[in-house]
């Protein structure tokens, strides 16, 4: 096959990882990285740092419309990226002390049983409570543009899905993988968030807490340009229609799709993680 | 006073105006990449790493600055990792704007570890 063939090939692989990734909050590398080793034989390192590229052009491309829409909670953002970036790098200083496939096997069963319980969620039965008072005083209520209107929420559990975050921020810097998910669970299930804001808020965490991780791949010569340019720009106009297409669904199918790419996550660290015991 | 709204907006603007730039870059960059090597198979199924100036700040800008397709998609996205850490400190500025204590004062310490991470982590 000619190199342009490759490369457009490439890029429409990334363009449906780009949609994923801005329907999900999940920034697509789960798609990626197999897609670039299995189906194009690259090296599971280049594969590592085109999937960086993917995951933050993913990220601005959506959290651009998202934001502007206003799907996003700011503050909830902000507030969760600071554990999440700050375990990340404690974990990544962890690296050499932890039994990785171990905590891989780990990790994706607790993913298994999450992806279950979001699949499940019923939003608005019991929203009646009134929000965590610590939620109120940081202001973190918002509302969201649903088709009847501007629709109001509530936040809960604050300081617990700070934590989570954190737990999942270390465990995520480890094995470089899974922190997108862990957003969407910790303000889906923990803080009770609706899905469209849990999804378009990972989407603006997820650019930010792997430009973390960019100095370290470009330092280590993971990131080929030429490999990176179909995937970014596929990935980026992906996202860009997947933001477009999470603001016309609805919510359940959008979160039965969310349960399915989990589960799969899921599925692909357990076996990765037991195969490597 | 800036309300919660027009902050996301202003940062959604900005957020696009950036991807757009770096990707319009990095487009730039490929086709003259195509346009010289089109021909040249690439192959990536062993790991020899970048060359030494593609993984360096000052190297992408010298590449890029001779004309090398390169080392504009390089600097295009070493720009999209850039904006990852200036729309962080927009958006501190804006909750300063608001007097918003307490969020200045996390999206500062985002800012901090964000900008640890990237310059001094892979040292």
């Amino acid at each position: 096959m000619s190199t342009a063939l490759v490369l457009i090939l490439m890029a429409i692989g990334s363009f449906v990882t780009g949609i994923v990734g801005a329907l999900t909050g999940l920034g697509g590398g789960i798609i990626l990285v197999p897609m670039l080793v299995l189906l194009f034989d690259i090296h599971m390192r280049y594969a590592a740092g085109a999937s960086l590229v993917a995951v933050i052009a993913t990220s601005s491309g959506a959290a651009a419309a998202f934001l502007r829409e206003g799907y996003t909670n700011l503050r909830v953002g902000m507030f969760l990226q600071l554990t999440s970036i700050g375990g990340g790098i404690l974990g990544a200083f962890l690296l050499t002390m932890v039994p990785v496939p171990v905590l891989m096997t780990a990790f994706g069963l607790i993913l298994l049983y999450s992806g279950y319980l979001s699949f499940r969620r019923k939003e608005g039965w019991d929203e009646d409570r009134p929000s965590d008072p610590l939620a109120v005083r940081l202001r973190m209520e918002g509302s969201f543009p649903a088709p009847g209107g501007w629709q109001s929420y509530k936040v809960y559990r604050v300081i617990p899905s700070f934590l989570l975050m954190g737990a999942a921020g270390i465990v995520s810097g480890l094995l470089g993988i899974g922190a997108g998910a862990v957003n969407v669970l910790a303000m889906d299930q923990v803080m009770r968030l609706p899905y469209k804001v849990s999804t378009s808020t990972s989407n603006f965490m997820i650019g930010i807490t792997a430009a973390a991780s960019a100095g370290i791949y470009l330092h280590h010569g993971y990131i080929d340009p030429v490999l990176a340019m179909p995937v970014m720009l596929g990935v980026f106009g992906g996202a860009v229609v997947g933001a477009k297409l999470l603001m016309f669904l609805r919510a359940k199918p959008l979160r039965i799709f969310f349960s399915v790419v989990v589960l799969i996550m899921a599925l692909e660290m357990i076996y990765k993680g037991l195969t490597q015991w | 006073m800036v309300t919660i709204r027009r902050m996301e907006k202003l940062i959604g603007y900005v957020l696009l105006a950036g991807v757009l730039t770096s990707a319009a870059i990095v487009l730039f960059g490929g086709a003259l990449y195509m346009w010289r090597h089109g021909s040249t198979p690439v192959h990536y199924r062993i790991f020899r790493g970048e060359p030494s100036d593609l993984r360096s700040l000052a190297g992408i800008w010298k590449d890029f600055t001779e004309g090398s397709g390169r080392g504009a998609i390089q600097f295009g996205l070493m720009l999209l990792v850039g904006i990852q850490v200036i729309r962080v400190a927009l958006t501190g500025v804006l909750f300063l704007l608001n007097r918003d204590k307490v969020f200045v004062v996390i999206t500062f310490l985002v800012l901090a570890m964000l900008s640890y991470a990237l310059f001094f982590a892979g040292e």
